[in-house]
């Protein structure tokens, strides 16, 4: 099968490599870039584990083409905290409000919740609700999710 | 330090890992020479099969091998999968062919494995291998399967049947004689799948130097696996290491023993080099266990009072197309009858029928939602037969305080009586009404029905046996660092064990959470385990990091004694180091004390120490099965035009006796709720008639999400078990057990206008609107 050159700024540093066309950006991630952050939950696009910031926008990388996001900029759940390791403020209101348990679809709700935020952080719950709808978790019930993101949303306003 | 640690809501030591990224599921691991496995499934539900031609696939570059039945290795104990749950009741066990070898029994099943430099050429390879099928007839319909005419899921059985088991007790024929009143009921269930977000996993890595094979698994129950594999294989125990790693949610299909465990140890075995299978979600739904459909006939005796004084009939069971877990669905299911709710004489059978569709197993909670959602349907309808209030309709027939300990009659799986060991039913019904504000809420729902609305609250009361021995141990072992490691043979799916022995230990030791290092799941680090299933772990693991870490901090204390020259009594352990209380300059530190027990540095042991190290292990368990109780209301508003069911509150108030970490309690409740209204509401595996399934994604079968949730509120007493020193009780699945009734309760009170009778769950719009018209139809 043919392949083709990608390159991509991923979490701030240039990723290249070479992949088949049929290569999806989450298994790009994963395998050839090592960020195993980034989970695969369904591959069908319905589940958003897998979602990755693309251009600023929340992107299921399960249903975009490697191929796709050349010369684009990536973020990954490795590239949320601040370069010197801080968390950042969606990161500790997850365990400040245990939002998480077995910690497979955090990745996702975290990307999702970062790029509703970063356009405007004074959302109401009914909101944040609505924004992770695309988001599945089995373990939370969702209810530690929700009060965590109104706590990140809350510092992130005041920013 | 002195800070309490038991009961308080720590954080967790598991999420700085998964909030950044940095968890390891078994997929992200990447081994040097690695290859990738994929499956080539059946596409029919019953069929003769035979595998015209591998060579394409053998041809294509990039792949290494195909498997089928026929080149299986010959060493194998069996091709066929071995029974994890054999027992004697068992009329016809089927497990499936490792790979199947002349006929499959439903859509899904394994017939040939391919190895490959990379996922996707493995999965082209599956679709070069030519299968002739020959359709057989198909048992779909578990009713239809139950018959003795019904079509076979397996040719060379007599009938479905896989076996027949029923729980007894009391007088019921007597009771019925002398009853008012009786009613009948029936009803399906359905439960679907665990939906766990990861899905399984399987990495193998044979190293043939050193004769060891370590197999990365996503399961629920490592030792379980390494046992079954090793039996398989014939091969020693203790040349298997199983490592569940970072696992993405559990929820009960995750503890089985499946044949891809062992097809993955053959391949790396066969090829000398690691092989990795990752499930996709379409296999997720064709070949990982699911719970799925139980049809109940029940018959019920009371008193004009409204007390329930019989309940007889049978339950037909569906297994899919094997038995490959046993009878443990079956028996969770008539074990907990009748729940918290006090009646003398009961006599339920039940059939485990095969049929053409995915094997089942336990789901969160097992049977018990199944047995919870039975007793409360039935309270709900002698209360409306009654017009007695469905709330007092429970007071008056729960267990009372002074009843306890409670022996309702029924037995456990060892033929031991069931006690209920503690608890306070009626007050938690009485404090789960004022939560919600049950009698206002009355006066509402009348307005509203005035006004064209549609309102309605439904309870459900349940118990949970918990905490299941024989033992989940820990090993507590401080090291010459000061930093102490618990190994355990818990294995955790996201429930936070490793927080909770940190905890525990914490407090004994009285040192900082950080220091302590928790390794679990992992048969290479710790000798023995069972599983997390059964809302057990916390309970046992509890326990045992309890009392471990207790005999370290004798073993310490006795040691500081000697060194110290100070009598024990005049030594305390604070903050890493025995102090002498008098004068806490003089001291010696836990590390000092693991270096004195060192016997590389000491040369001798101390007089009296029989034992290296600063460690101890502990098995402790309870002495009975503590059980857990809870009482549930849900509020909902029904839209009668468009079927829609909003739940507006939901409200808990549960008994897990003492609390580790009550925000660790509150997420397993919360989200156990939230898995029961999917059940209620949502999820539907559907089969059509020839067995096909026609929900394999998240767009067909829909799961709970965060839009249409509702906030639920949890409050909580604690009545201490006194079936450990502890006073524990388990938590992980008493959120689901009772919310399908609570809820199911609580749509059919919002549709009593109509007399609407809720016949079988998940509750969809269409079903609604079915209701409300068929009855309106009645009506005119």
């Amino acid at each position: 099968m043919q392949e083709h050159e990608v390159q991509m700024q991923v979490n701030g540093k240039v990723v290249s490599g070479k992949v088949e066309s049929r290569t999806h950006l989450g298994d790009f991630l994963r395998q050839s870039a090592g960020l195993t952050g980034t989970h695969l939950g369904c591959e069908h696009g319905v589940c958003g584990a897998c979602t990755v910031i693309v251009d600023g926008d929340a992107v299921r990388s399960c249903l975009m083409l490697a191929v796709q996001a050349d010369n684009c900029e990536v973020t990954t759940i490795e590239g949320i905290a601040e370069a010197d390791g801080t968390l950042h403020p969606l990161q500790e209101a997850f365990r400040n409000n245990h939002a998480l348990q077995c910690g497979f679809c955090t990745a996702g709700m975290i990307t999702s919740l970062h790029a509703f935020l970063s356009e405007n952080p004074n959302r109401s719950e009914t909101e944040i609700r609505e924004a992770i709808s695309g988001n599945i978790c089995r373990c939370t019930g969702y209810q530690g999710i929700v009060s965590a993101a109104m706590e990140a949303a809350e510092k992130l306003a005041k920013r | 330090m002195g800070v309490r640690q038991i009961g308080a809501r720590v954080q967790r030591v598991e999420d700085e890992n998964l909030i950044r990224g940095d968890g390891k599921y078994v997929d992200d691991i990447q081994l040097p020479g690695m290859a990738y496995a994929a499956f080539l499934r059946s596409s029919m539900a019953h069929a003769k099969i035979k595998i015209a031609d591998i060579s394409a696939a053998q041809a294509l570059p990039g792949v290494y091998a195909v498997l089928t039945y026929d080149t299986l290795p010959s060493s194998l104990v069996s091709k066929t999968q071995l029974e994890t749950y054999p027992a004697p009741i068992i009329k016809q066990s089927v497990c499936p062919d490792l790979l199947a070898s002349e006929e499959v029994a439903h859509v899904g099943q394994a017939i040939a494995m391919v190895i490959a430099s990379s996922r996707h050429i493995a999965e082209d390879a599956c679709e070069l291998i030519q299968v002739d099928y020959t359709a057989l007839r198909v048992a779909v319909d578990v009713v239809e399967a139950a018959k003795p005419e019904g079509p076979l899921a397996h040719s060379h059985l007599k009938d479905n049947i896989a076996a027949s088991i029923e729980t007894k007790f009391g007088d019921v024929e007597t009771a019925f004689s002398e009853c008012d009143d009786t009613l009948k009921l029936s009803f399906k269930q359905h439960r679907g799948g665990c939906h766990a977000m990861e899905c399984r996993g399987v990495l193998g890595d044979w190293q043939q130097q050193l004769g060891e094979l370590t197999l990365y698994s996503s399961t629920q129950c490592p030792y379980l696996v390494r046992r079954m594999v090793s039996r398989q294989l014939d091969c020693p125990e203790n040349s298997i290491r199983v490592i569940a790693p970072d696992v993405g949610g559990g929820f009960g299909p995750k503890a089985g023993y499946y044949p891809e465990e062992a097809l993955i140890a053959i391949a790396t075995k066969e090829l000398r080099r690691p092989v990795k299978w990752t499930e996709d979600r379409r296999e997720h739904f064709t070949a990982t266990n699911q719970q799925r459909d139980q049809i109940w006939e029940l018959e019920v005796g009371f008193k004009k009072t409204g007390e329930i004084t019989a309940i007889k009939g049978h339950v037909t069971h569906d297994s899919g197309a094997f038995l490959n877990y046993g009878l443990l669905l079956s028996a969770t299911t008539l074990m907990p009858l009748p729940g918290p709710y006090k009646i003398k004489n009961l006599h339920v059978t039940l059939n485990t029928v095969y049929t053409n569709t995915v094997s089942t197993s336990p789901v969160r909670g097992a049977g018990r939602p199944n047995a919870a959602y039975a007793m409360d349907r039935v309270i709900d309808a002698v209360a409306r037969h009654l017009s007695i209030d469905p709330a007092d309709m429970r007071h008056i027939n729960l267990v009372k305080n002074e009843d306890f300990p409670y022996q309702p009659g029924s037995k456990h799986r060892n033929g031991s009586m069931m006690t209920y060991d503690s608890g306070d039913y009626t007050g938690m019904l009485a404090m789960v009404k004022e939560m919600a504000d049950y009698d206002n809420f009355r006066q509402e729902q009348k307005q509203a029905r005035a006004n064209g609305k549609y309102l309605g609250i439904g309870l459900a009361c349940f118990i949970e046996d918990t905490g299941m021995g024989p033992y989940e141990g820990v090993n507590v072992r401080v090291d010459v660092t000061g930093n102490v490691i618990a190994s355990t043979g818990a294995a955790s799916q996201g429930q936070g064990h490793a927080t909770v022995i940190a905890q525990v230990i914490a407090e004994q030791l009285d040192i900082e959470i950080s220091k302590i290092r928790v390794e679990s799941g992992d048969t290479g680090k710790f000798p023995h385990g069972i599983g997390a299933i059964g809302s057990r772990t916390g309970v046992n693991v509890g326990l045992s990091a309890n009392d471990a870490s207790g005999q370290v901090k004798k073993k310490a204390l006795k040691l500081a004694s000697i060194l110290l020259d100070k009598h024990e009594d005049a030594l305390e352990l604070s903050d890493g180091a025995v102090r002498v209380r008098s004068d806490s300059n003089q001291f010696i530190t836990l590390a000092d004390l693991a270096l004195q027990l060192s016997p590389a540095v000491a040369g001798k042991l101390p007089d009296g120490f029989d034992s290296a190290g600063l460690e101890a292990v502990s098995y402790l368990s309870s002495d009975y099965m503590p059980h857990s109780s809870g009482a549930n209301i849900a509020k909902v508003e029904v839209d009668i035009v468009t079927g829609g069911i909003k739940i507006l509150d939901y409200y808990v108030v549960h008994d897990c006796g003492r609390i580790l970490n009550p925000m660790i309690v509150d997420g397993q409740i919360i989200g156990g709720v939230v898995h029961g209204i999917g059940n209620a509401m949502f999820e539907q595996m559907v089969y059509d008639d020839a067995g096909n399934p026609m929900t394999t994604n998240y767009g067909d079968y829909l799961l709970p999400l965060a839009s249409e949730m509702p906030e639920i509120h949890v409050a909580h007493i604690e009545t201490p078990s006194p079936a450990n020193p502890m006073g524990l009780k388990g938590a992980g699945e008493g959120g689901t057990i009772p919310a399908i009734g609570a809820m199911i309760n609580a749509i059919e009170d919002a549709l009593t206008p109509f007399d609407a009778y809720i016949a079988h769950y998940p509750v969809t719009p269409e079903y609604i609107v079915e209701l409300v018209d068929s009855e309106k139809i009645a009506a005119e």
